[in-house]
C-alpha cells in the first residue's frame, strides 16, 4: 500500500559530517566509482558547497584504505589550491577532513558544458545534409573558453587526467545579460553562455611532461567525438585558443599527433 | 548584549557557539595571563583581531575546531585553543599562538569565541550546568576591559591588519591577487585564499 510516499530513505549511509542538523538537507548528486558528491552547505545556510566524500571501502584492508583515501582527498585539494592561486577556474576549498574523507568545495551553478554543447546542437537538423549556413559564434565562444582554461591548467603545471565535457561546468555570469547575444538566437545562445570551470581533479597529477598534457587534450578530443560527434570538427578551435594561452602549447600539440597515432597509453602491454 | 549566538551549519545542537568583539582593550596581560594559568573560568579563545579577515575566515577556524572536537582528535588543550591554531595555514602551534592568539602589549581588538559543550561527566550534576549567554556575557564584561563592538564584517575591516594577514597566509606574490584591480574583490579573493590555506593546513 503505497498510500503515503516513504520518506526519502537515503540510498546510502551519509557520512557522518553529514548527520548533523544544517538548514537544508543534504542531496546526494551523482555518485562515481569511488565517491560521491552531496550539495549542502558550508558554515551559512546562505553558502552552498560541494561535498566530496570517499566512503571506506570494505574490500581494502582498513589501514591501506585509510591511507589512500586521506592520499587521494590532499591531493586533490592540494591540486585545487595551486590552480586557485593562479586564477585558473575551479572551486575553491572550503573545509576537509583527508582523514575522514571529506572535501568541502565551493558550488558552482549552471550545467555541464555537455548539457550546454548537447542543448545547442539538438536544435539542429541531422548533418549529412546541406546545414544552412547558421551563426555559430556562441558555440565557437565556448569552445574558445574551453581551450583558454585548459590551456591556463596546463600552464599552472596540473594535468587533469579525465578532462571530458562533463567534467566542466558553465557557470552563467553574474548580471545576467550578456552583451554579445544576438537578438533572435537568444535563447538558443543562452545555453553555451557563461565561465567554463573545470571541475573533479580526482585523477588530476601535477606535471609538466608534454606528454601528460597531451593526453590530457586527447581525451578531451575523444570525449568530444563521442559525447558531441557534431562538435567534433570544431575541436581545431579549442586547441587554437589552449595555444594563444599556454606558450609551451607547440610542442603540446606535436605530441598530441604521437598520441593521436598510439592511444592514451603509452605502453601497448597493459 | 553584544554576545552573538553563532548558528553554524552542521554542528550538533548541544553545542552553542558565541562570539563577541571587544575594540581598543586595555588587559591583555591580565587576560593572557588567565590563559597560561589555564584558569578554567577562563575557557576561551582569544583571538586577536589585527590578523582576522572576515566573519567567514573566522567562521571558518571555528567550524574547524568543533569538528576536530568532535572527531575526537584535539591536538591542543580544548576547542578554544584549537579554534586560533586552525587560523594558521601551518601546524605550528606556537605559532598560531603568537600570530592570532591575545599578546601581551599588543593585542587592541579582541575577538572572543565560546564553544559550549555538552557535559561530559554527568555525575556533577551541579557544576556541569551548562551556562547561559547572559552568564558568560556578564563574565566577560566584567573581566575584558573594552568596548564591546558588534562582530560585524566592517568592525573586523577596521581592525585587520593586512601586512600582518597577508603574511600570515602568503598572499604576497599570489597572481590571481595581483591581476584584480577591485578592492572589494581583493579582499574576497583574499578571505577565500585564507580560507583555503587553513583547510588545507599542513598539507
Amino acid at each position: 500500500m503505497a498510500a503515503v510516499a516513504p520518506p526519502t530513505e537515503p540510498q546510502f549511509p551519509l557520512p557522518k559530517v553529514l548527520t548533523y542538523p544544517a538548514s537544508t538537507p543534504p542531496s546526494l548528486i551523482t555518485q562515481g566509482a569511488e565517491g560521491r558528491v552531496y550539495k549542502t552547505t558550508h558554515l551559512l545556510a546562505s553558502r552552498p558547497c560541494a561535498l566530496k566524500y570517499r566512503p571506506p571501502k570494505p574490500y581494502r584492508h582498513p589501514i591501506l584504505d585509510a591511507r589512500l583515501t586521506k592520499a587521494r582527498i590532499s591531493s586533490e585539494a592540494k591540486v585545487l589550491e595551486r590552480c586557485w592561486r593562479d586564477g585558473v577556474p575551479v572551486p575553491a576549498v572550503y573545509a576537509m577532513d583527508p582523514a575522514a574523507g571529506w572535501m568541502m568545495i565551493e558550488w558552482i551553478e549552471g550545467i555541464p558544458v555537455r548539457v550546454g554543447i548537447n542543448g545547442w546542437l539538438g536544435e539542429r537538423p541531422e548533418d549529412g545534409a546541406e546545414t544552412p549556413k547558421e551563426d555559430e559564434t556562441p558555440l565557437v565562444d565556448l569552445m574558445k573558453r574551453i581551450g583558454t582554461a585548459v590551456g591556463a591548467l596546463h600552464r599552472t603545471g596540473v594535468v587533469h587526467g579525465d578532462l571530458t565535457t562533463s567534467n566542466m561546468m558553465l557557470r552563467p555570469r553574474q548580471g545576467g545579460q550578456l552583451e554579445n547575444g544576438c537578438a533572435g538566437d537568444e535563447d538558443r545562445a543562452k545555453v553555451v553562455e557563461g565561465d567554463v570551470i573545470l571541475i573533479d581533479f580526482g585523477l588530476a597529477t601535477q606535471s609538466m611532461s608534454d606528454e601528460d598534457r597531451a593526453v590530457d587534450l586527447y581525451v578531451l578530443e575523444r570525449a568530444f567525438a563521442s559525447t558531441h560527434p557534431r562538435a567534433e570538427r570544431l575541436f581545431a578551435v579549442v586547441l587554437g585558443s589552449y595555444k594563444a594561452t599556454f606558450k609551451k602549447a607547440p610542442s603540446v600539440l606535436i605530441k598530441l599527433e604521437d598520441v593521436r597515432l598510439r592511444g592514451r597509453k603509452r605502453s601497448m602491454i597493459g | 548584549m553584544t554576545l552573538e549566538k553563532l548558528d553554524l551549519e552542521h554542528i550538533p545542537p548541544a553545542y552553542q557557539v558565541y562570539a563577541a568583539l571587544f575594540r581598543n582593550v586595555s588587559n591583555a596581560e591580565f587576560l593572557h595571563a588567565q590563559l597560561l594559568s589555564r584558569n578554567s573560568d577562563f575557557e576561551y579563545a582569544f583571538i586577536d583581531a589585527s590578523s582576522v579577515i572576515s566573519r567567514l575566515h573566522l567562521l571558518s577556524a571555528v567550524y574547524s575546531a568543533v569538528n576536530v572536537l568532535l572527531d575526537g582528535t584535539l591536538r591542543t588543550p580544548n576547542v578554544h585553543s584549537e579554534i586560533v591554531v586552525s587560523m594558521n595555514i601551518s601546524n605550528n602551534i606556537a605559532d598560531a599562538y603568537r600570530r592570532w592568539g591575545i599578546t601581551p602589549g599588543k593585542t587592541k581588538d579582541l575577538i572572543v569565541v565560546k564553544v559550549v559543550q555538552p557535559p561530559t561527566a554527568p555525575q556533577d550534576d551541579a557544576s556541569a550546568q551548562i551556562p547561559p549567554q547572559q552568564a558568560i556575557w556578564d563574565h566577560l564584561k566584567e573581566h575584558v576591559q573594552g568596548t564591546p563592538t558588534p562582530l560585524t564584517d566592517a568592525e573586523i575591516a577596521q581592525a585587520t591588519e593586512w601586512p600582518k594577514v597577508r603574511k600570515y597566509y602568503r598572499l604576497n606574490g599570489v597572481p590571481l591577487l595581483d591581476r584584480l584591480a577591485d578592492p572589494q574583490e581583493k579582499l574576497r579573493q583574499s578571505e577565500q585564499l585564507a580560507i583555503m590555506g587553513m583547510a588545507l593546513r599542513g598539507l
